[in-house]
């Protein structure tokens, strides 16, 4: 069975980057995947990896990860403006970041117009 | 935010001065995408020496390789390098995909294990850099979480980036999906193995260091 978690913007917006991680990586090692509300920023992604590798071990193979931001590029010119704005308030609330376990998540497959979450075959997720 | 500062005062003081330094070009990207060729290559083109060693098995660099004092000339002008090989940046990292190259478990737990550790260092190194070749495999899918996270780290500490669609001899690849995936940046197509379009590279390496 699958588990996901969704983690509100409000839950994790004012926790020190550490922290965020922290919490990241707890669920994810609980074998859940976990969908978040808003983007990390760039530093909290390298830090996200770094302390993924510090935790690799035999039962821990590290994490799947994908951010998905609105495509601005092919709006119309005020459609754009309207949704920088929003960004702007909302602040990094706009798009979704999905984290699963590798050992559960195979592959989260990107296009530009698409998502696909491919999963282990159940066999290797026993292993 | 002081660190943020004191990032971007570094930034622009190591700008004004880069004329006098060497500039530090760090090869950056995923595994096995060809960054230790590209190296070598430029190395053996300019010192007739290789840097790195190369493996069809992924995370076969697996700590920074630095070659320092590489003078490279184009058009009559001359740049000293010093290149900075950097393992691969991963995700995830199992011990047991190094056994379908018929490695012996415990020699695959090490790898994994070094292997992890070099991703950690190619991180921390992210900062040391003047200009960064990140280098993709252009039969892949450029759209991946560590292709865009390499390059936000980079974007966001001022690094001057530009983006090598490697193995365009292959008959898979696609530099046009590479330059629709990041049209911000300039990308240049070349084969590392076979040479091609090395020439086009260091015109745009020159431009780069420029900027």
């Amino acid at each position: 069975m699958l588990t996901l978690q969704y983690i509100p913007h409000h839950d994790i917006e004012f926790l020190s980057t550490d922290d965020k991680i922290k919490k990241i990586l707890r669920s994810v090692k609980e074998d859940k995947i976990i969908l978040i509300e808003g983007k990390l920023a760039p530093n909290e992604e390298s830090e996200l990896i770094r302390k993924t590798m510090e935790q690799i071990d035999k039962k821990f193979k590290g994490i799947e990860i994908c951010g998905v931001d609105y495509e601005l590029k092919n709006l119309p010119f005020f459609d754009k403006i309207k949704r920088q704005i929003a960004n702007v308030l909302l602040k990094k609330k706009a798009g979704i970041t999905i984290i699963g376990p590798a050992t559960i998540v195979k592959e989260i497959k990107r296009d530009p117009n698409k998502i696909e979450l491919l999963t282990q075959d159940r066999k290797k997720r026993r292993n | 935010m002081i660190k943020k500062l004191k990032r971007v005062i570094q930034n622009i003081f190591s700008r004004i001065f880069k004329s006098k330094k060497h500039i530090k070009l760090g090869f950056y990207g995923p595994p096995n995408a060809g960054k230790s060729s590209l190296a070598n290559k430029i190395c053996k083109d300019w010192l007739g020496e290789e840097m790195s060693t190369v493996s069809n098995i992924p995370h076969e660099t697996r700590g920074i390789i630095e070659k320092e004092q590489v003078h490279i000339q184009h058009n009559g002008k001359e740049l000293t390098l010093n290149l900075i090989d950097t393992p691969g940046i991963a995700t995830k990292i199992d011990y047991e995909e190094f056994l379908k190259f018929k490695m012996k478990p415990k020699e695959a737990k090490e790898r994994a294990k070094e292997a992890t550790k070099g991703v950690i260092e190619a991180i921390k190194w992210l900062d040391s850099m003047d200009v960064v070749l990140i280098v993709l495999d252009s039969t892949l899918n450029p759209y991946s979480q560590v292709n865009i996270t390499i390059i936000g780290n980079l974007a966001a500490r001022n690094i001057p980036v530009l983006i090598v669609a490697n193995k365009t001899d292959l008959r898979k690849a696609d530099i046009k999906k590479i330059e629709s995936a990041f049209p911000q940046y300039r990308t240049v197509g070349i084969s590392a193995q076979k040479g091609t379009n090395i020439k086009q590279l260091y015109e745009e390496i020159f431009t780069l260091v420029k900027r």
